[in-house]
Parts: structure tokens; C-alpha cells; sequence
């Protein structure tokens, strides 16, 4: 069966990209070469979803979290002078104890796996039934979930405007 | 049909071949654009423009192109190589990755989805990460002051073009960019009869976007040399040039197709004006009918000879139009082309003729006008499509 291969194909070249952008991100010393591999784990959820036919929700997490928030970070970053912070120490020397955080850790993970190994599958992509991509987005935010909605998006202007007023002078 | 592809790559085939031209023809379209801007300048400025190189300079995009790839490449010794190398190459992908979502005619395009308006601002919107890394990567103070300046810019102007299409979207009821031209054909009217402001709106929007007079800030030669590609020489400098001109054409035919009905004709339901049908044929003869007439006034002879043999093509072309077969092929082709050249004409007759803003008069356009004028516009769409 070529497609189902070729599914799996696409989920894992995906996951290598998102897993290996992100080990990058935090290994990077220069804060901009870690904004990079940050896009390019972004592009690679936003692949994700375009492998589930979720072709709304790709578009949009490139344009808000690439074209928006990653474009405002690297602003910020140049902003800054990060010279004097990448000579400092940027990690803790604390080998043994997280040694044995990430070793428990490990042995958990590997016991769930074991435990529910039959229960993994690839999520189906939606057939048919998903095809008007944004019109089901429409409906579900401002039909069936509106008021979460309108909650989420006042708290967002709570912070729009706490942040305005942190960064202005006098008011 | 006496060949044919096997069925699982039989859709895949045409588009394929559509990338293919598109990529290898778009730079020479790119090269013929600067040549167009120059010489729509020097009539401005009441000069001749290039001249040399060609009949009336038509060789000289390809002289140019050839300038540029055979200088040297310069890295600055201090600069970011990694990063250096891979901001144009980000603007360039991502230029032409976006000309794959434009329907250039009902049967010219590379995809069509469903999405298709919001993954070509998403697409420009990630070409925006070559000019920032561009800048910073140079390591000097022009480019990264060219770099701030255009982030600042795009951030402020997406929000307003993102609204102003918001406009059109909502009568056109779809995000899929043939389907638009489509809901046009349906409802009879293009939409920027329906939705002036919005387009007002996306016009200026545009010019920001790309970088353009009078918002070229980014690249205000008085004020910071060249902006963020100050370093940049040779090749990837060329891919700098390449991507914004791509830019241009591609918010060009995004104007073209949500306002300005698309690869369809002037009054496509009139069948009163159906000889328009006919227009490709009578634009290639005119076209080679002036060629000659160039010819004949040509002092050397080989420029004489360049010019008539480029009027026999056009007279070939116009004579392979009269096909119905490929008439039917070309006819939304040669509408798509003439109003995106149109509106690229506009923004270059901008650029000669508005002088650059102030920074701060670019950011108060946007957000005290444009912005605000823009949500108005889709409260007052909104209000009217719902009463009527």
C-alpha cells in the first residue's frame, strides 16, 4: 500500500524536522541562529497539519506564528544588544541531577510505551466531511464556542493593555 | 489520446510542467519589469532610459543579468556566513513559492486550494524573515537599520492588507483564488465596484509591502545607502532583486484577482462584446505593426534586423491565435497579464511621481488611517450584506 507508506514517510520526515529544529533552538549560543531552527520547528508542526487536512489551521500557524510572533522576536533580538550575553554562562553544571531526572523520566516513558504499545495509531486525516476548512473554523469559534471565545479574546487585550502601559513613561 | 500518464501521477503532471516555466521564465519577466521601470522613468523624466544595448535597450535586462552573475561575490569578513547565505535564498523561495497559488487564466495555475488567498499572505509573510536576516547577518549599520525599518513597516502594513482583503472576501464568499474570479463571473460585477475602499486600502497597503515609493524606507538611498541588502553583491544580490519584483507581481495579481475579476474579460456576460474575445490576435498584430514600423527607422543594421525579426514573432504569435483552440488557451492568460501590468505600470508611475515619506508619517498612516478605515470598511460590509 504506497499511500499508507508514504503517509508515515511524510509524518516522520515531519517529526525529524520539528524534533531536530527544536534540540537546536535550545543548543544554539547565538539568540538569533535559535530563532531560525524555531521557525523552522513551526514550519514543520504547520507540515503537520497540513498532513491531517487541516489546511486552515497550517495557514494560519504560519502566518501568525512565523509572519507574526517569530518576525517580532528576531525585532526584539536585534534590538537588544546580546553580545555581552553570549559570552556569560548560559547553562547550569548540573550533569548528575538531571542525569537522574531525565533517566526517571526516560524509564516512565518507556514503561507507558510498554504498556500501551497497541493502542498507537496515526490520527486519521478527516475525509469529505472537513473539506470547507474555514467554514467549520467559523462556526465552531463564533457558533458553538463563542463565549470562550470572547472570554480568550478580552484576556488578550487585558495584556495588550498591560503591556502598554508597562512600556509607557507617563500616562 | 495516443499517450497518456498512469493515474497516480496524471494530476500532478501539468502542474509540474507550470512550475517549470514559471520558474524559468519568471526572471527574464523580472528582468523585463526593471527594464519597463526604467523606461516608464527616463519618459517621466524626460530622458530616453537605456538605449544601447539592443533596439532601444531591449537586450539590456539580459546584460545586466549577465553583470550580475559574473561579479565577484563579496561575504563581509565580519558577517554571519551561514545566515548571510541564507537570507535571499528564504525571499526568493518564498517570492516564487507564492506565484505557484495565482491563477493566471482558468486553466494556467499550479494549485488551487481552498485556502488559497490566506497561504499566499502566510507564504509573503515568511518572505519577510530574508529581508530581517539579511540585514542583521551583514554585521554593519546600514543594513540593520534598513532591517528595523522594514520589520516595523511589513508588521504595521499587514495588519491593514489583511483587513482590506478581509473586504473582498467577504463578497466573494470563498478563499480559493479561482473561485473568486469565478464569484465575480457569477455575480456580474467586479468587486472593486463593490468594495472601492478596500481596495484604496490594499493599494497603499501594497506599496508598503513592497517596499515601494513612497514607503521605501527600507531602502531610502538618501538616508541609509541601500537598506538591508547594502552588502549583498553579485548573485545574491540578484536574488534580492529577483524576490521583490516577484513580490510586486505577486500582490499585483492578488489585486487583480479579488478586485479586478481575475483572467476574465471586460464584461464577460455582455454578448454584445464578445469581439473582445478576439483582443490577444489584434494586441500581437499591433504589437508587430509597430515593431516594423521601429525597424524601418532603426539606423544600424542589425538593430534593423533584431526589430523585424522580433515583429515576425509577433506576427507568428498572432497568427497561431487564430487557432480557436489556442485563443480559448490564451484569452484569460492575455487579460490576467494586461491588468497585472497595469497595476504594476501604477505603482511604478507612484514611485516617479510621490516623494518618500517620513518615518513617522508612515507609521501614522497606517495605524491612525489605514487600519481604522479598514475595519470600518468590513463593520459596514458586514452591516449591508446582512439588511440586503
Amino acid at each position: 500500500m504506497p499511500e499508507s507508506i508514504l503517509n508515515g514517510l511524510f509524518f516522520y520526515v515531519l517529526a525529524v524536522v520539528i524534533l531536530g529544529g527544536a534540540i537546536m533552538t535550545i543548543t544554539r549560543r547565538n539568540a538569533v541562529h535559535s530563532a531560525i531552527w524555531l521557525v523552522v520547528t513551526l514550519m514543520g508542526v504547520a507540515g503537520l497539519y497540513l498532513h491531517l487536512n487541516a489546511e486552515f489551521l497550517a495557514a494560519v500557524q504560519i502566518l501568525v506564528y512565523i509572519g507574526g510572533i517569530m518576525v517580532l522576536f528576531l525585532f526584539v533580538i536585534m534590538l537588544v544588544n546580546l553580545d555581552e550575553a553570549a559570552k556569560q554562562r548560559q547553562f547550569n553544571r548540573q550533569w548528575s541531577l538531571a542525569l537522574i531526572c531525565t533517566l526517571v523520566v526516560l524509564v516512565e516513558f518507556g514503561f507507558f510505551l510498554m504498556r500501551g504499545a497497541g493502542s498507537f495509531a496515526f490520527a486519521e486525516p478527516g475525509q469529505g466531511a472537513l473539506k470547507p476548512n474555514t467554514e467549520l473554523m467559523a462556526v465552531a469559534l463564533f457558533q458553538d464556542y463563542l463565549l470562550p471565545f470572547e472570554i480568550a479574546s478580552l484576556l488578550l487585550l487585558v495584556a495588550i493593555l498591560g503591556a502598554v502601559l508597562m512600556a509607557k513613561k507617563e500616562i | 489520446m495516443p499517450f497518456s500518464f498512469p493515474p497516480s501521477i496524471e494530476p500532478f503532471v501539468l502542474p509540474a510542467l507550470y512550475i517549470v516555466i514559471l520558474v524559468a521564465v519568471f526572471p527574464l519577466i523580472a528582468g523585463y519589469i526593471v527594464l519597463l521601470e526604467r523606461k516608464v522613468m527616463a519618459d517621466i523624466q524626460v530622458r530616453l532610459g537605456p538605449m544601447r544595448v539592443g533596439p532601444h535597450g531591449l537586450l539590456q535586462p539580459i546584460a545586466d543579468a549577465v553583470k550580475l552573475l559574473i561579479k565577484e561575490d563579496i561575504i563581509p569578513a565580519k558577517a554571519d556566513r551561514m545566515v548571510f547565505w541564507l537570507a535571499p535564498v528564504i525571499s526568493v523561495v518564498t517570492a516564487l513559492v507564492a506565484l505557484s497559488l495565482v491563477p493566471f487564466s482558468k486553466y494556467f495555475f499550479v494549485a488551487d486550494t481552498n485556502v488559497g488567498l490566506l497561504f499566499l499572505l502566510s507564504i509573503t509573510s515568511v518572505g519577510i524573515l530574508g529581508i530581517i536576516l539579511g540585514g542583521w547577518s551583514s554585521n554593519s549599520h546600514y543594513p540593520l537599520l534598513g532591517a528595523l525599518r522594514s520589520t516595523a513597516q511589513l508588521v504595521s502594513y499587514e495588519v491593514a492588507l489583511g483587513f482590506a482583503l478581509i473586504g473582498g472576501l467577504m463578497v466573494a464568499g470563498t478563499l480559493s483564488m479561482q473561485q473568486m474570479v469565478h464569484a465575480q463571473l457569477e455575480q456580474q460585477m467586479w468587486f472593486i465596484f463593490y468594495q472601492p475602499v478596500a481596495f484604496v486600502i490594499y493599494f497603499i497597503a501594497a506599496l508598503a509591502e513592497t517596499n515601494r515609493t513612497p514607503f521605501d524606507m527600507p531602502e531610502a538611498e538618501s538616508e541609509i545607502v541601500a537598506g538591508y541588502h547594502t552588502e549583498y553583491s553579485g548573485f545574491r544580490f540578484a536574488l534580492y532583486f529577483l524576490a521583490e519584483y516577484a513580490n510586486m507581481v505577486v500582490v499585483s495579481s492578488i489585486a487583480v484577482t479579488l478586485f479586478l475579476g481575475g483572467w476574465l474579460r471586460p464584461f464577460p456576460n455582455v454578448r454584445l462584446l464578445d469581439f473582445l474575445n478576439y483582443a490577444p490576435i489584434l494586441a500581437m498584430f499591433v504589437l508587430a505593426f509597430f515593431v516594423f514600423l521601429g525597424a524601418s527607422r532603426e539606423r544600424r543594421p542589425i538593430d534593423k534586423m533584431g526589430l523585424a525579426g522580433l515583429g515576425a514573432v509577433c506576427a507568428l504569435i498572432g497568427l497561431l491565435f487564430l487557432v480557436p483552440a489556442v485563443l480559448d488557451w490564451v484569452q484569460g492568460l492575455f487579460w490576467f497579464v494586461l491588468k497585472v501590468f497595469l497595476v504594476l505600470y501604477t505603482f511604478i508611475w507612484i514611485r516617479f511621481t510621490v516623494p518618500r515619506y517620513r518615518y513617522d508619517q508612515l507609521m501614522r498612516i497606517g495605524w491612525r488611517w489605514l487600519i481604522p478605515l479598514a475595519m470600518a470598511n468590513v463593520i459596514v460590509t458586514a452591516i449591508v450584506m446582512i439588511l440586503f
